[in-house]
């Protein structure tokens, strides 16, 4: 480990590149990916669909293998990582996806615990506590024991925010939160992330077309053809 | 050890009372015990299995059929060589003489009796009894039709046979003409023991001869004999006429304390080789092995148990296979938090065990209750052995653990880069 890691990017990527397929059928989509996301930065990810960033947040996510360029994520290099070393740094970054994606039969207080079930540290007592404690915190202290089915849309991605919040991951990954989702419930959700994130100073780094949420973005970064054309916020 | 203990009280001013202390870093995030892992991955898959009752329902159902199945085969299997060697079991005795060509007791070759007077010969024998087996018919003593029984000639008094009531009627087969019928026999033979219970002894014509039925004893139907009757050497001879110097079976009583391996293997030395000297265990083996490898019986019973647990194993996976392909994203988003394959296929693996014990309980209960159904339908000993029932529980366990095993394959489906 290098010393001092407080001073260290949670996201620091140089060079990335990454294509699908083989031969005559490669197609390339990350080229010389360059991004850096500072502690408790808050950046959106724009662009047309095809140009990379759905694969470049599965990097970053170590949900793939990196093909070349290098990355450190929390602290942890990447390229060359094993699946179990990129199991393990996933337990340390909170993911929400575009459908909730919560086990119907569980509850939603269950639903939260999962996230704290890898981590050896807590009891069974402890962790239904933490679980209710942040549903609490997204407003959902009434509905601790409803099941996904008995909650509403934007209920529901508020409990995915719960679970992806729980763990105290040191990064947020979020994908289009708000595609399932009205437009004021869309807002309110990604709000609410943000308020907690903030509050917590965990970095979120969230892909989106949603034109409507990229206020909330300490900067926007947008993505063309597999590269980063960087853009700030006021020119957005 | 060249710590310093800590000091047993806080000083006053100790950053720790006056809220100078920095807080201690917290813990390490660590993996869960291996114990707590497996619990937590159990309690998911079970928590999985209930929320959808039907298909719960289904593989419960799937694996008690299954097990039904495997233990009713067992059991007519386990009843079959049971019954067959009811007759020899019976026997009290340390030795006998059997002829090598003689393959199950319903079908005896003859040997000379005179063997049984040649191994008098050694000191160490104390009685040699003549046993005469042979099948005649029985008359139906209410529909008058004739049906075939085993017939089993024997010195009553000799004590070689200890058939429950044997001792009661030893005296009344003395007498010429009589015999004692098996109350244990399959009902066709007519309601023979409610007579005789009724009525007293009473007149049945036994081969070609009409015989007087004195008493009752307990031996019990094989697949070999429908029915067995009791009597004494003189009797078999009357209903049954051959060659008076052949017997089927010569029962040895050794004098107390005597080795029977010794005198065992004094006797074939002694005698020639048309008799074999075989100890009660190994007559009844033999008898059993001609059931077991003779006849297609044994085969049919194992193939029946084998398809049982194919149907099982069928079920158990699609029921297995069809939870993950409804919950790949879900799977695939517990990859994403950090659960690592091994964690997931523990999950299925976990179902697969549940749905085996879960299965097993009403399956062994059923079983239970459906071997005192057939055991009276049937008159063979059905009955559940503690061996036989973790016998069971063995097999649907490996089952229900193939089918999880098989179905494991699924959750490659389930790929968390596919999530966004």
């Amino acid at each position: 480990m290098d010393a001092a890691p407080v001073e260290l990017s949670p996201v620091e990527l140089r060079g990335v590149n990454f294509a699908y397929g083989e031969g005559e059928l490669r197609r390339q989509v990350l080229r010389e990916v360059d991004l850096r996301i500072g502690p408790g930065e808050i950046v959106i990810l724009t662009g047309p669909s095809g140009s990379g960033k759905t694969t470049l947040l599965t990097l970053i996510g170590a949900l793939r293998a990196m093909q070349e360029g290098e990355a450190r994520v929390l602290g942890e290099s990447l390229l060359g990582a094993s699946e179990g070393q990129r199991v393990r740094l996933r337990r340390r970054i909170g993911f929400i996806f575009q459908n909730h994606n919560l086990l119907g039969f569980l509850t939603a207080r269950q639903n939260v615990a999962m996230s704290l079930e890898l981590d050896g540290r807590h009891s069974e007592a402890q962790r239904l506590a933490r679980a209710g404690q942040m549903l609490g915190a997204v407003g959902l202290s009434d509905h601790l024991e409803k099941q996904p089915a008995q909650l509403s849309g934007g209920q529901r991605q508020r409990v995915a925010i719960a679970r992806a919040l729980a763990g105290d991951p040191g990064l947020i990954l979020a994908d289009e939160p708000t595609a399932a989702l009205d437009k004021q419930t869309g807002q309110e959700v990604v709000r609410l992330l943000r308020d907690l994130a903030k509050g917590r100073g965990v970095p979120i780094l969230l892909v989106t077309h949603d034109p409507r949420i990229l206020d909330l973005a300490d900067r926007i970064v947008d993505m063309e053809d597999g590269r980063m054309v960087q853009a700030d916020k006021a020119s957005a | 050890m060249n710590e310093v203990p800590p000091p047993a009280k806080l000083l006053p001013w100790a950053p720790e009372r006056n809220g100078e202390a920095v807080e201690p870093p917290p813990a390490p995030r660590r993996d869960p015990g291996l114990l707590a892992g497996l619990l937590l991955a159990l309690r998911l898959a079970w928590r999985q299995l209930r929320a959808d009752r039907a298909r719960l329902a289904t593989a419960i159902a799937g694996v008690m059929f299954a097990c039904l199945l495997v233990f009713m085969q067992l059991g007519f299997r386990g009843a079959l060589f049971d019954s067959a060697t009811n007759l020899f079991r019976a026997m009290r005795a340390d030795l006998f003489l059997m002829h090598p060509l003689t393959e199950a007791s319903f079908r005896a070759e003859a040997i000379p009796r005179a063997r049984a007077w040649q191994a008098l010969a050694d000191a160490e024998v104390d009685r040699a009894v003549p046993v005469y087996l042979a099948q005649v018919t029985l008359r139906n003593p209410e529909t008058g039709s004739r049906r075939a029984v085993q017939l089993i000639g024997l010195d009553a008094d000799a004590g070689a046979v200890d058939f429950p009531g044997l001792a009661d009627v030893a005296a009344a087969l003395r007498r010429p003409d009589t015999f004692a019928f098996d109350r244990l026999s399959r009902p066709e033979f007519g309601p023979v023991a409610t007579m005789f219970a009724r009525d007293g002894p009473f007149a049945i014509q036994l081969g070609t001869r009409e015989m007087e039925l004195v008493g009752l004893v307990e031996v019990g139907p094989s697949f070999g004999a429908d029915g067995n009757v009791v009597l004494s050497e003189q009797n078999f001879r009357r209903v049954f006429s051959r060659q008076a110097a052949n017997a089927d079976l010569v029962a040895l009583k050794l004098r107390p304390g005597a080795d029977v391996a010794a005198t065992q293997a004094r006797l074939a030395a002694l005698l020639p080789g048309d008799v074999l000297v075989l100890t009660h265990a190994e007559m009844v083996a033999r008898e059993r092995l001609y059931w077991e490898t003779g006849t297609p019986i044994g085969f049919i019973f194992l193939f029946g148990s084998v398809m049982g647990l194919v149907v099982g194993m069928v079920i158990v996976y699609q029921i297995l296979f069809a939870d993950i392909a409804g919950h790949l994203s879900e799977y695939a988003t517990l990859k994403a938090m950090g659960y690592s394959n091994g964690y997931l296929a523990r999950v299925v693996l976990g179902a697969a065990v549940i749905l085996a014990v879960v299965g097993f309980i009403p399956g062994f209960v059923l079983s239970t209750l459906l071997y005192g159904y057939v055991a009276g339908a049937t008159f063979l000993p059905l009955e559940m052995y503690t061996e036989r029932a973790v016998g069971v529980f063995l097999l649907i366990f490996g089952m229900c653990f193939a089918a999880g095993l098989l179905a494991m394959r699924k959750l490659r489906d389930a790929n968390p880069a596919d999530m966004f």
